[in-house]
Parts: C-alpha cells; structure tokens; sequence
C-alpha cells in the first residue's frame, strides 16, 4: 500500500477466461440471493424506506407542491422508483462491509476465483433485490394514485432505465462499502450522495423553484435527467435527449465505479 | 523430499511497523512445519503473504513452485486456507458452503458435489450438513471451516490457529486428521499458541519474534537450545518468591525466570543433581519452605521463553 513498488499492479492475477469467471460470479450471485432470501428483514427494510418517503411525498408534502400542468402524484412517483433502487445500492455497500469485516472476503481472495466475481456477483444479486422493491413500489404507487399514461413498451422502457442508473450506482455504494470497511460507517457514508442526488434535484420538487445557483446541477446531475426521462417514458411527453443523457450518466458511473471499485478491492492485497 | 513452501528474507512493513523483516524458513513436503511466536511476532502477516493475501515489500516466497506475487493465481489452486482469518458463511448450510467452495475451485459440479458430502462425514457434520450455519456450535464452525479448506484437496494446507478456543476432544480429532492428511501427502504450515499442539504434530518448529525467525528446528533441537535441564522450585509462601530468584540467581546458570501464578522459580541449568542438592540446602539455609524442588527436561514452553522472553498461552488449550 505505501511502498514504492505498488506501480506494478495485482502482479499474478493471470487472466481467468470468460467462462470462468462468469461461473465465478453466478457463484457468488448465488451465495448472496441464498443470504437475501434468509434476512427477509433486511429486504422489508429496503422496501419500507422508499414506501415511507412515497407516503411523505404523496400525503405530507403533496399537498404544498404544485407541478404546472400535471399532479404531483404522478410527478414524484417515478422519482419514489428511483429512490427505491438507490436504496438497493445502499444495501450494497453495507453487505459487502460486513463481507470484509467477517474474514469471509480473505477467504474468496485465497481462492482462485476471478477478482470481479465478489464485486459483481454481489451486484447482481443487489440488483434482483432493486428489482423486487421497485415492484413493490409500482403496486404501491398505484394504491396512492399513480397513473402511467403511455404505452407498455415505453413504460418497461422507463423501468429498465431506473433498473440501470440503480445498478450503475450500486459500484459507487461497493466502492463506499470496501473503501469504509465498516458495515455502520458504510451506511452513513452512503446517506450522504443519497441525500444530494435526491434532494439538490428534480426529482420532488421542480428545479425552478430552487436558487439560481444551485438550478444548472439540480437540472443536469444523474438522477434529475434519469427520472426526467422516466417521467416523459411514463407520463408521456418528448424523452429521447433526456433517455440518452441518462444512459450517458449511468454508463460513465457505471464504468469509473466498476475500475474503482476493483482498484480498491485488489489493493486490499497491497 | 522436496520444499513446497521456501521463503528467503521476507520483508512486510506496515507504516512504520515493521512486520516482518528477513524472514527466511522452508517447510518440506508432507511435513507439518508449525510457526510458534507471541502475539505481534509476525505468522499472521507471513500466512497472509504465502496465501496471497497481501503482498510482501522485498524477498522472495514460493508455495508448491509458484511466487506468491508472480504466479498468485496458480498458487491459489493449490492451496487451502483455514483458521482465524478464514470464515465460513453464516447464512449458508454447510453443505452450501462446502460446495460453492468447490465451484470457485473450478472442479466440476459432480465432483465438488461428491467432496462437500465426503468431507461432512469425515468431520461428523452429516447430521447437521443441511442446516444453517448460524445455528453450528464454535466446534461445528471450525470443523466446518477446516472442511472449506480441504475441499480442492491441496497440496499445501494454512492453518492459523486452527484449535483455538476448541474442546479437547474435537482438539484431538482435528489433531488426527491433520496427521491422515500428511500420512497422505499434505504438506501443513500451522501456527498456533500452544505448545502440546507444535509438539505433538510439528516436524519442525519455527520460532518467530518481533518479525524475525528466533530459532527453527525440530522438537529436540530445539530444546537442546535452551540448555540441558531446569531446576524448579516451587515456593509454599507467595512472599518468598524475590528471595527465592536471588537464591537462584546465586546458584548461576542461565536467566532466572519467576512465576508469580505459579509461584515457582525457574534456573536453566547443566549442572544435574549436585546443583539440585546444592540448592536444596541454600533454601534450608535461607529458610524458604518449599512445595517442589526438582529438575526437568525443558519443555518447549522453555524453549518459547528462552528465546522470547515471554510465557504467551497456557501449556494447553483452555475449553470454550
């Protein structure tokens, strides 16, 4: 880690093929499905918090919040799907804390498996767990009065996209869990972009309401051009330029996290 | 015989701690090569260097032919890894546990299949195999986590601290199927506290303290070190003991070692019985009333504290 020779990187790790390292990752896909299947708790968790914002947002706040042109249910459901997928990548970052802090980590290093595979096979299955929230969180929309008012293929569309920007930022959250260690300091760690993305956006409330100075971020960052896409793929409405700014956002954090996320972890061997 | 592990003047430094500096050892194969040393004194960083867990800064290390840093991928299949540093999945049976073990391996399914069943009768988890893991006793555990290790059938086995905080009986379980394996042709590199454990399974012993190798040998060799026998005395009165070390002190031999928990007294010596009856008299003289006075062999304990300095675990391990 801090000597001079650290430039020669993850000497040895010579190349598993492909195959390989896909059964590597299903193996590790699998370990932590069985595990999510087991705590059916700690996916009540991650359900319960996007169904609480959702009923804050619809009962409490709605209220207050005018949208020009549109109803605020259907406005800020989309964004309750979003927030429901970022709270997956939340779960990523404290699994795999703790996947470091029980030894559990050592011993998938002393093996010789593909590096990726813990990396990505925790993803995916983080990523089947975004899946059956942001289900629940569709019914749920429903219940308070949501309403899709375009057809099924754009719909799934929208869906795929926040299934994508969710999985994208589940390499932030691993990167969050490996740099902290630390399921706690994982955890506070991860609010932190949670709270930016969500809030300095327009995902709750539109961004010309906010200060001059914040509106160029709240407008373009991740997250706004995501559920302004989604909305316009729901909702109905012009979404091509924001679909594509929000395929751009993903791939590109998808991309540094996945290198950052697999630097960090490879120098836990340093 | 050829060397499966050979590690020539290994060097780990973290910050400005130096770990290991000049580590140099060979553990032959189906040999049980045991690595003794107090807390701090630098086996767990060098297990994690041979197991590639991290990377040493300067020398030179290979397990079964492979560089822990050049060919670190190739030395992983050979390998297997268990003990404090290793875990087994909670959430996972055992049996689970066991076989994706065997899929990260690369074996295929029907023969890792046919190993996890194998491998959870040979250490009496069949019962219990299709349990979670939550619910195993710390026995289960271990047994469990061993079992992890021996599913790809390696050629070099780590074992850091394999029966610590173990029942006897599972102790000496696991100390018999360490010595089938090597009957077999496993070679063993094991670091432990206890002293009964080296002795009754190591062919050689390794001493390391403050990152450095103290002495390495077999059992006799080892003792020899430390001089030919120990005068012992043991004091009735608590308050005696600093009278009883100058009173030692005086007789001469070697560094005079007190023990206040067992109040005793201990002189290494080569003097035989007339330093014995010497002493015998001097603590009459002195009128020190006296529970033991005697000479023995050194044990290895001995030997750990001639050249360490200290006394670190029990002479044997303590039931959890």
């Amino acid at each position: 880690m801090r000597a001079p020779a650290t430039t020669r990187r993850s000497g040895g790790a010579r190349r598993l093929s492909p195959a390989l390292a896909a059964t590597d990752t299903a193996g590790v896909a699998k370990r932590n499905l069985l595990r999510i299947g087991r705590t059916p708790q700690m996916l009540v968790i991650s359900v319960f918090q996007p169904a609480m914002l959702l009923v804050l947002f619809r009962y409490v706040l709605g209220g207050a919040i005018r949208i020009p042109g549109g109803s605020y249910v259907d406005y800020v459901v989309p964004a309750v799907f979003i927030e429901a997928v970022l709270i997956g990548g939340m779960t990523t970052s404290i699994g795999l804390a703790q996947d470091l802090k029980s030894g559990i980590v050592d011993r998938f290093r002393s093996l010789p498996m593909a590096r990726s595979a813990v990396l990505a096979g925790r993803t995916i299955a983080d990523l089947a767990r975004s899946v059956v929230s942001l289900t629940i969180m569709v019914v749920l929309g429903l219940a308070v009065g949501f309403r899709f008012h375009n057809g099924l293929a754009p719909i799934l569309a929208g869906m795929g996209l926040v299934v994508f920007f969710g999985y994208a930022f589940s390499w932030m959250y691993a990167t969050i869990g490996l740099a902290t260690r630390d399921p706690e300091t994982a955890q506070v760690a991860g609010i932190l972009p949670f709270f930016v993305l969500m809030f300095a956006s327009s995902a709750v409330v539109p961004v010309v309401t906010m200060p001059g100075w914040l509106q160029p971020f709240a407008r373009n960052q991740p997250l706004s051009v995501t559920v302004a896409a989604t909305r316009a793929l729901m909702e109905g409405g012009p979404a091509a330029h924001d679909v594509w700014l929000s395929l751009a956002w993903s791939t590109a954090i998808l991309v540094v996290f996945f290198a950052v996320a697999l630097r960090v972890y490879q120098a836990g061997t340093a | 015989m050829s060397p499966m592990i050979e590690v020539e003047a290994l060097e780990k430094r973290f910050g400005a701690t130096r770990a290991l500096r000049g580590v140099d050892l060979v553990g032959e194969e189906a040999r049980v090569l045991a690595l003794l040393g107090p807390n701090g004194a630098g086996k767990t960083t060098l297990v994690r260097i041979l197991t590639t867990l991290l990377r040493p800064d300067a020398g030179r290390a290979r397990v079964a032919g492979h560089d822990v840093v050049a060919d670190a991928a190739a030395l992983r299949s050979a390998i297997g890894l268990a003990g404090q540093y290793a875990a087994v999945d909670e959430l996972l049976t055992g049996r689970e546990n066991l076989e994706l073990v065997g899929l990260w391996y690369h074996l295929p399914r029907a023969v890792y299949r046919r190993r996890a069943q194998e491998l959870l009768e040979r250490f009496s988890l069949a019962e219990t195999g299709d349990r979670l893991v939550r619910g195993y006793s710390g026995g289960m555990r271990r047994r469990l986590d061993v079992a992890a290790s021996l599913v790809a059938q390696p050629e070099v086995l780590f074992l850091d601290e394999p029966t610590t905080g173990l029942d006897p009986r599972t102790r000496n379980d696991l100390w018999a199927f360490i010595e089938e394996l090597v009957a077999a042709g496993t070679t063993v590199l094991l670091t432990t506290q206890y002293m009964e454990e080296a002795e009754r399974l190591a062919h050689r012993i390794v001493v390391m303290n403050a990152g450095t190798v103290a002495a390495s040998g077999t059992v006799e060799e080892l003792k020899e070190q430390v001089g030919g026998a120990v005068l012992s005395a043991r004091v009735r009165d608590r308050s005696d003991l600093g009278r009883a070390a100058a009173l030692m002190a005086e007789i001469g031999g070697g560094a005079v070692h007190t023990d206040a928990d067992q109040q005793q007294v201990d002189l290494p010596t080569k003097g035989g019985t007339p330093v014995l009856i010497a002493a015998g008299r001097r603590f009459e003289e002195a009128g020190i009333g006296l529970d033991d006075l005697g000479i023995r062999r050194p044990s290895l304990d001995d030997v750990f504290l001639h050249l360490t300095g200290e006394r670190v675990a029990p002479a044997s391990p303590e039931v959890a």
